[in-house]
């Protein structure tokens, strides 16, 4: 995403900052879409699509967060509750199938979590439901 | 003299040994030595000393360093002792002793400690001046005194087994020329075998003692001052000044023998394994007892047998029911140093029958190594002579059983670790002290990186010190981190987390991966495992706090997950006994939130396709009308089946239906390395399938049977018998340390089924831990239990009561009302049922 497009983005407040635990997520409705939103443990938020494609439940921000290595560098993820497929949080990459998911722009402004009213990339997740 | 009730107990002890002491500080540490009046007679001037390291007081160590006993110990306690004040009778009828002062103590308990006397054979002069024994401070004075004499230069011990091998290394450090005369055609002949024997041998030579076998002495010549020969059956004579008896040794029993009380076959008093002997109101511990026909002349097992009898002391002082511990034996294995030469035994070599023999002699090196091993692989007996370092993980194997899959590794002094199998921190490393694997782990964790600290907090190797070598073992792979992980953030084991946690009390996961995994991370292996042990050891809520980020999901709703995000909801209900308004109440929640209903495989019933903020609403129908949560979700107990028993069925031989529902009661809710299941059928007809579940109990006549180890699911297993006939409490009891010891030792996700196979052992370790009690846990699994049970809460019911902790049942944080659209259901059989994808088109949410 560039610098361009982030300050294009329109966000929507979706919950205090203390709502969120650590290492855990919440799912939020954003632009009709169902978005998983978790606070990470270096104190970042961020955002993913809740439906995980392997099941096509809407069900990621009841996963648990994990932190791996791949190809020599850090991955951060969270499991499907379902059946534990990884999605990397920074790429939408899925670890274990071949599957993407959109990634959301989040932030944290005066203690409110914000998520961008576009996905910043596509994934080949669900269509948004008009 | 006897007692007047409402006075405290009084308990006299005979004999302040290494094990009449130990039984002191065992009651001190029970807190039982204020509920005691205890008076000490000790025969020696000095309170306990260290008998094992006698011989360091010739290399200087003072009597005050030999001390057993802590400043202030007697005092401090309250106990009374008389010093070199031998008792000379006991006299059962009025429960008094006489001293030798003239002193007659009464007592309400006796324990006998008096040790062993050293055996003196009969020879002519053996009573002569210059003739001594080797057993006291006070025998070591009196030989130092002898070879200070100018007329002394040549000694003798007469005895070449282990004691005699010391003996002789005290006269060659007092400067004198030293022989030893053994009446066995070799050394140590009880301990060690041929190979073993020479060379011994051959070292003991080099260092300049003159070793004479086959060797039976007759007779002592004297001038009236000192022996001047030693006289042979059938040999030249022995020209000596000083003669130093170390032929064995008997059990002290000449009090008991006088007071009526049974003597073994071989001397020694005969005690049970409560340590009482034929009186009930004496026990007797140490070198004196004989347990099961057998005498033990080592420390280890003698502190054991302190230990139970200090425990069923503690209790008669309490007024408390009757403990189960019971002396359970030990091994007689030993490690030396002799004259600066490693010896070491394991099991022992002459009843190794039937046993492969791996052997290395290495004359030139001076070792001489024999590892016997069975045709399954396990370690049955070793000597290990000029080179002992094995001896440590040679002793572990022999103790667990495991089997070795290149024993001569063992002998090569490989690594501690078969990496196949993991290490059980219940494995005892160190016998004196009774102190596991575990602990010692849990101690090098804790920052006890020398071996004189791991000492200090764990007290083991403080004994015979034979375990010396497994703590140095420890100490090396253990503070370099450990070899099959739980995932890639912790090279620890689900068991070692747990002993890791348990002992050093940590509360919480951040506390654990900082200090033994790799931080910041953790993931959906090692969070909810940490979790689960976690509340495992607290019992508390497990969704406060950091625990909450850490559960899988179903714990996470405390409802179990299904194909489309939709939760199902299980109430508990006890041994599958359900009231007709219950069955009500449950169908009109189903009813009202149109939830599909299904009896299940467990006796209970199970409600599906409830949405996330639906389960509070549901739960608090459920739990007004008295039910519980049933623990679906969790790695912990499912189901306890019953059948109907003696109330209805003509064959119930129990009351099946009742004993269901009280250890349904007793385990709900307990985490554990995977699910537990239970079952309890009225009779051997076995309607509740009880041998197909990881705990099943079968009525029987007498009681209950009890069966562990079963598993229905992927790979079916039948339970095994663990015991037999069992009352009721018995019952409770033995499936409280099975389930506390399962959920101590089994990896992340193995049932209890795989958890047996894959223990060494299998059934017969679990039943020596669990019946046996073997390892001393006993005590502290039920107390772990009983912490369960006390703080048992049902989770839905303190969900409901605090709004914080409902917070988290909402579909969407920001549209709290908003169902997810996702969800879809179709009807089947007049219910609902997920809807198909081809099926969404035109589907109702
Ligand atoms: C509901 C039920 C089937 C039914 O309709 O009857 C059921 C349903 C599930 N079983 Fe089961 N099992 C049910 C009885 C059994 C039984 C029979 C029994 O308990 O008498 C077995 C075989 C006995 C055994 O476990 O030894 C059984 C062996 C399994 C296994 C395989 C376990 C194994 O050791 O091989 C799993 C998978 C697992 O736990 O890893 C499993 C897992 C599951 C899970 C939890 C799968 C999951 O994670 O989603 C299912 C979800 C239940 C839910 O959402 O409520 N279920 N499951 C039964 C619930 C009983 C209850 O009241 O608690
Ligand atoms: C040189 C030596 C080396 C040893 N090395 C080892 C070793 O390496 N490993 C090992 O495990 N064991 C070893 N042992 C054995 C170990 O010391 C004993 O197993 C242990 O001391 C037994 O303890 P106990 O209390 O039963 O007997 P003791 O320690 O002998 O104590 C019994 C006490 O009772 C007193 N007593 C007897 N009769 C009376 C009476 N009528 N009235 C009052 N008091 C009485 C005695 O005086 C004595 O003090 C060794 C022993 C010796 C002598
Ligand atoms: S197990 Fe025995 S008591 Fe129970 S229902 Fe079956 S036959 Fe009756
Ligand atoms: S085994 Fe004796 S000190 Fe540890």
């Amino acid at each position: 995403m560039t610098l361009l497009e982030a300050d294009r983005a329109t966000w929507l407040a979706v919950c205090a900052a203390d709502d969120l635990i650590t290492g855990r997520g919440v799912a939020a409705l954003v632009a009709g879409r169902a978005v998983a939103v978790f606070l990470l443990d270096d104190g970042e938020v961020c955002a993913v699509d809740n439906v995980d494609p392997c099941s096509g439940a809407s069900v990621l921000s009841r996963g648990i967060v994990g932190a791996t290595v791949v190809d020599g560098s850090p991955v951060r993820y969270v499991a499907s509750p379902l059946r534990k497929q990884r999605f990397d949080l920074e790429t939408g990459r899925c670890l274990d199938a071949d599957e993407v998911i959109d990634l959301w722009p989040a932030r944290v402004v005066d203690g409110v979590v914000e998520v961008s009213l576009e996905p910043s990339r596509r994934g080949n997740g669900p269509e948004t439901i008009p | 003299m006897h007692r007047t009730p409402g006075s405290p107990l009084r308990l006299v002890v005979i004999g302040n040994g290494m094990v009449g002491h130990r039984l002191l500080t065992s009651l001190a540490e029970a807190g039982a030595t204020r509920s005691l009046q205890i008076t000490v007679v000790a025969a020696e001037p000095r309170p306990a000393y260290d008998r094992v390291a006698l011989s360091s007081w010739f290399g200087g160590r003072s009597a005050e360093e030999l001390s057993l006993v802590e400043h202030g110990f007697f005092a401090d306690h309250g106990i009374e002792v008389l010093l070199g004040d031998p008792v000379l009778t006991i006299d059962r009828v009025d429960q008094t002793v006489a001293t030798t002062s003239g002193r007659t103590l009464p007592y309400d308990e006796l324990v006998l400690a008096t040790g062993s006397r050293p055996f003196i054979p009969p020879v002519a002069g053996h009573d002569g001046p210059g003739c001594f024994a080797y057993r006291t401070i006070g025998d070591l004075e009196a030989i130092a005194a002898a070879a200070a004499r100018p007329t002394v230069t040549r000694g003798v011990v007469v005895g070449g087994g282990l004691l005699g091998l010391e003996a002789a290394n005290a006269l060659l450090q007092l400067g004198l020329e030293t022989h030893v005369v053994e009446f066995a055609p070799r050394l140590m002949p009880v301990q060690l075998d041929e190979g073993g024997s020479a060379a011994l041998l051959r070292h003991i030579e080099q260092l300049g003692v003159r070793v004479h076998t086959s060797c039976a002495t007759e007779a002592i010549e004297s001038d009236g001052s000192q022996p001047t020969r030693l006289c042979f059956d059938g040999r030249d004579p022995l020209e000596i000044d000083l003669v130093v008896f170390s032929a064995g040794i008997r059990p002290e029993d000449a009090l008991a023998r006088a007071a009526g009380l049974d003597i073994g076959e071989r001397g020694g008093v005969v005690v049970d394994a409560r340590m009482r002997t034929s009186d009930p109101a004496i026990s007797a511990v140490g070198e004196c007892a004989v347990v099961g026909g057998r005498h033990f002349g080592l420390v280890a097992p003698g502190y054991q047998m302190a230990d139970v009898a200090a425990v069923h002391l503690a209790a008669t002082a309490f007024g408390a029911p009757v403990p189960r511990d019971r002396f359970v034996g030990g091994d007689l294995s030993t490690k030396l140093k002799l004259l600066g030469v490693e010896v070491a035994n394991v099991g022992s070599v002459h009843d190794a029958e039937g046993c492969t023999s791996l052997v290395w002699d290495d004359p030139v090196g001076g070792t001489y190594q024999r590892l016997d091993v069975d045709d399954d692989g396990r370690v049955r007996a070793a000597v290990l002579v000029g080179d002992a370092s094995a001896f440590g993980p040679i002793l572990d194997r022999f103790r667990t059983g495991d089997a070795v899959a290149t024993p001569g590794d063992l002998l090569k002094r490989a690594a501690l670790a078969d990496p196949s199998a993991p290490p059980d921190p219940s494995v005892g490393i160190c016998s004196c002290e009774n102190v596991n694997r575990g602990a010692v782990c849990g101690a090098i964790a804790d920052g006890c990186d020398t071996l004189p600290s791991l000492k200090k907090t764990t007290r083991a190797g403080t004994g015979c010190g034979g375990c010396v070598p497994l703590l140095e073992e420890l100490l090396r792979t253990e503070s370099t981190g450990g070899r099959r992980g739980l995932c890639e953030h912790f090279e620890l084991s689900r068991a070692e987390l747990y002993d890791l946690i348990r002992v050093r009390r940590h509360t919480s996961f951040a506390q654990v991966i900082d200090r033994y995994g790799t931080a910041p991370g953790g993931c959906e292996v090692c969070k909810p495992t940490v979790a689960s042990i976690l509340a495992s050891l607290d019992n508390g809520y497990i969704l406060d706090g950091e625990q909450g980020a850490l559960q899988d999901s179903n714990d996470h709703f405390l409802a179990n997950i299904q194909k489309d995000g939709t939760y199902s909801v299980v109430p508990r209900v006890p041994g599958g006994e359900i009231t007709p308004e219950g069955l009500i109440t449950i169908g009109e929640v189903a009813r009202d939130f149109d939830l599909y209903t299904k009896i299940t495989g467990g006796q209970r019933i199970d409600l599906f396709g409830a949405r996330v903020e639906q389960l509070p609403l549901i739960w608090r129908r459920l739990v007004d009308a008295g039910f519980e949560s049933g623990h679906a979700y969790g790695k912990s107990l499912r189901t306890v089946k019953s059948c109907v028993g003696t109330n209805w069925c003509r064959y119930g031989v129990q009351d099946s239906t009742a004993m269901a529902i009280l250890l349904e009661e007793r385990y709900r809710g307990l985490r554990s390395p995977h699910k537990i299941k239970m079952a309890v059928s009225g009779c051997a007809r076995e309607c509740a399938e009880a041998q197909s579940k990881d705990v099943g109990v079968i009525a029987t006549e007498k009681g209950w049977n009890l069966w562990v180890g079963g598993n229905g699911g992927m790979r079916p297993r039948h339970a095994e018998l663990l015991a037999e006939d069992l009352d009721d409490a018995s019952l409770i009891s033995a499936i409280d340390r099975f389930l506390e010891y399962y959920v101590r030792c089994a990896d992340r996700l193995q049932r209890t089924a795989s958890w047996i196979d894959g223990l060494d052992g299998g059934i017969g370790h679990v039943r020596d831990v669990v019946i046996g009690d073997c390892l001393g846990l006993g005590a502290e699994l039920e107390a772990a239990m009983a912490a369960h049970v006390d703080a048992y809460e049902c989770e839905w019911a303190a969900t409901l009561d605090r709004p914080d902790r409902l917070a988290r049942f909402v579909t969407f944080v920001n549209a709290p009302d908003e169902p997810d659209p996702t969800v879809v259901f179709v009807r089947e059989r007049r219910q609902i049922r997920p809807a198909r994808p081809d099926e969404l088109v035109g589907a109702t949410r």
